[in-house]
């Protein structure tokens, strides 16, 4: 038995550099976790099970250490300037208080990274990136803000927990009065609230395809904030949940990953993510070839899938007409715990990406069929769209 | 892992399957450690054919779970002579009863004393304590 895990689990020969821990190492390891390293940092994959955490978290609620994301902050009166020149979506329009999803391209238009772009003031910013493109979109910030605002790097000392799923805002009843009126908080609104007893800024996002928060905090005080709530949710079925269950959450909303779904060899447009390309706002890095795909169409568009013959389709698995020729790739494939089928997301050409279309899967060798369904997979609670 | 935990009736592999002998045949499996590792098991592929011969070390089939997939192993050269066809339909047996209900496959070996060459419980605790 040897095990070929997917790349984004980092199962592959270790790098070189040394592998970051998180401020709550020593919770996950108190739990029992399973740890490995994923994009330079050791962090757990599961708890108790990638099943059971996936469905504490849809039908109780999920306690998530995504501590290793990237946190950058732009100040001055020029940063929201700065901002908007290097993103596809327009973040001129939002107050503070108020966060949005974006694509950063490159001048060919495909995609850097993916962000959330936080308004905590007139002239004051942060900017949250995927672990993996840090330095890259450090690099690309630090560049942008040159003589125009301040820049700094807070990752090293932020850290970020997720409370995801139906119960999230019940646990949060019980953690202190500010906490009580999280739920005010707007789908993408963000503000300072004292969460038990440690002050911490609270988002109305996430990654799940739930309802609930992402809640920054210094670096510090992660641990007394996640043990604190994690005793506080238990009564309600909250769980810690890993990496394993926060990729098959985020499959079944057809949230993407970047590295899977999108990434420098992918426009926003073909991923599905026109909707955060603001043509109308004004210059922005990668926007004439945005501009130019857009009249051109898209040759392939990124679509769900639905496995009909017993097979699963993984990262990289070829996708094929039914003739049995190469056509596309799948870029995401899991079962199901919440459907119970096993799941695909892929680029498929737009001839064959309308829902009922039937293709084949190459899983080793086997060319297992396959249908275009309709998306999200699960039917969401609430248009809670996307962290990063 | 603890010697213990394995059963004492086994021959046990580096890549985790297990071997046992019935009348002739050895019948394969997981073991509990590589379940462990998998986790949620969804999918077994059994796709050596009743009757064939297989070289050991050559795959007869994959294991998938929620997040991955791994090969399945033949611990030795033979034939073979029953395929757990039961697997296809109820894969979480694995999960449940790895190393009774959830056997693979069985396999008429080339050399009658193949399973001696095989890892005793305590070398494949070991084993598995120094890849953890």
């Amino acid at each position: 038995m040897e095990p070929h895990g997917p790349r984004e689990y980092g199962r592959g020969p270790m790098s070189e550099t040394p592998v970051r821990r998180t401020s709550l190492h020593a919770e996950h390891v108190k739990l029992g976790a399973r740890m490995v390293p994923f994009a330079g940092w050791e962090m757990p994959i599961q708890y108790t099970g990638i099943v059971d955490e996936h469905n504490a978290c849809r039908n109780a609620a999920g306690l998530f250490d995504v501590s290793h994301m990237g946190e950058l902050e732009l100040s001055g009166p020029l940063a929201g300037e700065v901002i908007n020149e290097r993103i596809t979506n327009d973040a001129s329009k939002l107050q503070a208080g108020q966060a949005l999803y974006t694509c950063c391209c490159q001048e060919s238009g495909t995609v850097l990274d993916d962000l959330i772009i936080y308004r905590a003031g007139e002239e004051a910013w942060m900017i949250v990136c995927n672990a993996s493109n840090r330095d890259k979109i450090v690099g690309v910030f630090a560049a942008a803000s040159k003589g125009r605002c301040e820049f700094r790097d807070r990752s090293d000392a932020t850290a970020l927990i997720a409370l995801q799923g139906p119960k999230a805002f019940e646990v949060l009843d019980r953690a202190g009065a500010d906490a009580a009126k999280i739920r005010d908080i707007k789908p993408f609104g963000f503000r300072d609230v004292v969460v038990c007893n440690v002050r911490t800024t609270v988002a109305r996002t996430g990654y799940t395809g739930e309802d609930g928060v992402e809640i920054f905090v210094a670096w510090d005080d992660a641990p007394a904030l996640w043990s604190q709530l994690l005793a506080l949710g238990a009564d309600l079925g909250l769980k810690a949940v890993g990496l394993g269950a926060r990729d098959t959450l985020r499959m079944e909303a057809k949230l993407p990953l970047y590295g899977q779904e999108i990434d420098e060899t992918i426009h926003p447009l073909e991923a599905g993510l026109g909707w955060v390309v603001k043509f109308d706002k004004g210059d922005f890095v990668g926007r004439a070839a945005l501009l130019a795909a857009k009249e051109k169409g898209n040759a392939r568009k990124c679509v769900g899938f639905e496995m009909v013959g017993r097979g699963i389709a993984r990262h990289g698995y070829e996708l094929l007409n039914e003739a049995g020729e190469l056509v596309g790739v799948c870029t995401s494939g899991s079962p199901s715990p919440t459907t119970g089928k096993n799941i695909g997301i892929g680029y498929l050409p737009t001839e064959l990406s309308a829902v009922g279309t039937k293709f084949l899967v190459n899983c080793r060798g086997k060319h297992i069929e396959a249908v275009v369904v309709k998306t999200p997979f699960i039917t969401k609670k609430r248009p809670s769209s996307t962290s990063v | 892992m603890s010697t213990n935990d394995l059963p004492t009736d086994c021959r046990f592999t580096k890549d985790h399957e297990w071997a046992r002998t019935e009348g002739e045949d050895l019948v394969v499996g997981i073991t509990s450690f590589a379940v462990d590792q998998l986790g949620d098991i969804t999918l077994v592929s059994l796709d050596a054919k009743v009757g064939s011969h297989i070289d050991a070390g050559k795959a007869f089939g994959t294991i998938e779970s929620v997040k991955t997939l791994s090969d399945l192993y033949a611990p030795v050269s033979g034939t073979i002579t029953k395929v757990n066809e039961a697997l296809a339909d109820k894969p979480e047996l694995v999960n449940e009863d790895c190393y009774k209900g959830a056997w693979m496959i069985a396999i008429k070996p080339d050399a009658a004393d193949a399973a001696n060459g095989l890892l005793d419980r305590a070398t494949y605790a070991a084993h598995c304590d120094a890849a953890h």
